[in-house]
């Protein structure tokens, strides 16, 4: 073994050594933040978490209105929000890949992706919830919406960007129309990436408290009246957790537990929709 | 029921201006031994942006017979190949100018009918490139996009296709499997089928056995060669000997010019070009 070889074994130990360190640290609070969510919320699950209303503090009750108030909010963003995100995304990959406003509109979209939340939130507050007087399930569910679009957009473009070239002149050449390329064999190939896409929105937008703190409110009350304000899981779980009540914080790790297990099962079907998307 | 010489499926309104253009039919359109030019390819340059790939082409191309562009990687055969079903068209900066004329008619005219141009002439590409359906949709999803078929005469098409491309008997129980499953040969004879389903006039191939093995491109040259009282075909490679083997004539390219036109059986024997003889020698290329 030369000094030279011996040295670079040595080096590359070391950096070996650095890597698993920094992983393992990463890995530690993720463990303890489960660990603890597993321990805390597993404690408060029951059947009443599921059928009964949020309490008053001291009284018996559940997060059934949160939770119908967060399965109607994230249905109705995805609803408004993924058509836009595809047709966008469309637009970019397959008509304007190579215009001057595409550079733009992704741009902007890359800004939008990663723009505060909360920021989200004030801007429906701002066109929405003020001009009407009132918050509003329907203006959380826009705030929402606006989370969906960037994140849609974004991978419906890279998945369509993905599909080879090859089979867009092979469609052209048995004189296919471009909108039928697109949604009869582009859309096709790309399904399991697109799909994806959605996925991780709405695992995005599940967690999201802050766009709903200035326009669905909270309601400590049955109400599927999407013009009044509605309860949702993150807001409830924020304003329980941050109460002096033994009973309401332990809804809130209950409610946090929910949202977890919704998102690892989101995550979980993606990625092995990715995967069968690979191999077909 | 056979393939042959079915005139373009739909004669609509949509196309009705094809047959109404008075065909000007250039003086060199009868040749001696009853050759018919389907494709007259005149005075043809072609640009990527501004770099002038072909200069000045004119090249014909008889009905019912196979003609071969051979010529050093670069030379430009696949460019020309592909302007004659405009596909360059779906890429920016790209454009021809030139006579391109089918029969009579000059396919680079800006009003020309790209999707109704393209079922006319089909294309097979390097890269087998089935749609990612199933063997039957792959086949069925071009017929059903320019004709009005029942079930019964779907299936009869389908199956003819198949037939036709030699890959009936070996997908016949299973026409229900994802094209994308088939091996590499067979996939690209499923693009054939595909390619003769819709009826075209003119089969563009752009070197369709580079990616097949030596048992497949046997199949696929046996397949050209039963095609040819069908259809007009031009086929692009860079294997000499499959240019010999296939070809009734052979065009052959350098650096964007077309160096020579005639006879695969003279050019490969006695080449008037000493730039043609040096390449079908091996000499470059």
């Amino acid at each position: 073994m030369t000094p030279r070889y011996a040295r670079r074994r040595r080096r590359n130990a070391v950096a070996m050594g650095l890597s698993l360190g920094a992983t393992l640290f990463g890995l530690t609070w993720l463990v303890l933040i489960l660990g603890t969510l597993l321990w805390q919320g597993f404690g408060g699950l029951s059947l009443s978490v599921f059928t009964e209303m949020t309490p008053p503090p001291g009284a018996a009750g559940g997060l059934l209105n949160p939770i119908f108030g967060s399965l109607v909010l994230t249905a109705l963003a995805v609803l408004i929000g993924t058509p836009l995100g595809i047709l966008a995304g469309t637009y970019l990959a397959e008509y304007g890949r190579h215009d001057r406003l595409s550079t733009v509109v992704r741009f902007i979209n890359d800004i939008l992706l990663s723009a505060p939340s909360i920021v989200i939130g004030l801007f429906i507050y701002e066109v929405v919830v003020a001009p009407m007087g009132h918050f509003s399930g329907f203006a959380g569910a826009l705030a929402l919406a606006v989370i969906v679009v960037p994140v849609v957009l974004r991978t419906t473009e890279d998945m369509l960007v993905l599909v080879p070239d090859s089979l867009r002149e092979a469609a052209a050449s048995i004189g296919l129309p471009r909108s039928l390329m697109i949604t009869r064999i582009a859309y096709r190939a790309a399904r399991a990436g697109m799909v994806t896409g959605v996925l991780l929105a709405i695992a995005r937008i599940t967690g999201e408290t802050a766009p709903l703190l200035f326009t669905a409110l909270n309601n400590q009350f049955w109400s599927a009246n999407l013009n009044a304000p509605m309860a949702s899981l993150p807001v409830v779980i924020f304003q329980f957790a941050l109460s002096p009540y033994a009973d309401w914080q332990r809804l809130a790790w209950v409610g946090a537990l929910i949202i977890t297990l919704t998102v690892l099962m989101l995550s979980i079907v993606a990625r092995s929709l990715v995967k069968t998307g690979k191999t077909s | 029921m056979t393939l042959a010489n079915v005139p373009f499926p739909n004669a609509t309104p949509a196309n009705a201006h094809l047959a109404a253009v008075p065909l000007s039919v250039p003086a060199h359109v009868a040749v001696a031994g009853g050759l018919r030019e389907k494709i007259a390819i005149r005075d043809l340059d072609f640009f990527y942006g501004d770099s002038r790939a072909l200069k000045a082409i004119t090249v014909p191309l008889y009905a019912n017979k196979v003609t071969a562009f051979i010529g050093p990687s670069g030379c430009g055969k696949s460019t020309l190949l592909r302007i004659l079903n405009r596909m360059y068209d779906l890429y920016p900066n790209q454009r021809a100018v030139g006579e391109v004329m089918l029969d009579g008619e000059n396919i680079l005219d800006p009003g020309q009918d790209l999707n109704l141009l393209r079922a006319r002439i089909g294309m097979v590409f390097q890269k087998p490139t089935p749609f990612p359906m199933t063997i039957y949709e792959n086949i069925a999803f071009g017929i059903r996009l320019y004709e009005n078929v029942g079930k019964s005469e779907l299936d009869d098409r389908v199956e003819s296709a198949l037939r036709r491309s030699a890959l009936w008997d070996e997908v016949k129980d299973k026409l229900g499997a994802n094209g994308q499953s088939l091996s590499g040969g067979q996939q690209q004879r499923l693009c054939i089928a595909r390619t003769v389903a819709v009826r075209p006039e003119v089969i563009l191939l752009d070197e369709p056995c580079s990616a097949l093995d030596p048992i497949s491109t046997a199949r696929i040259e046996e397949l050209i060669d039963g095609m040819k009282d069908d259809y007009t075909i031009v086929i692009v490679t860079h294997n000499m000997q499959q240019a010999a083997r296939v070809s009734d004539y052979t065009t052959f390219m350098y650096l964007g010019e077309m160096i020579e036109f005639g006879e695969t059986a003279t050019m490969f024997t006695t080449p008037s070009d000493k730039r043609t003889q040096d390449y079908i020698t091996g000499r470059f290329g």
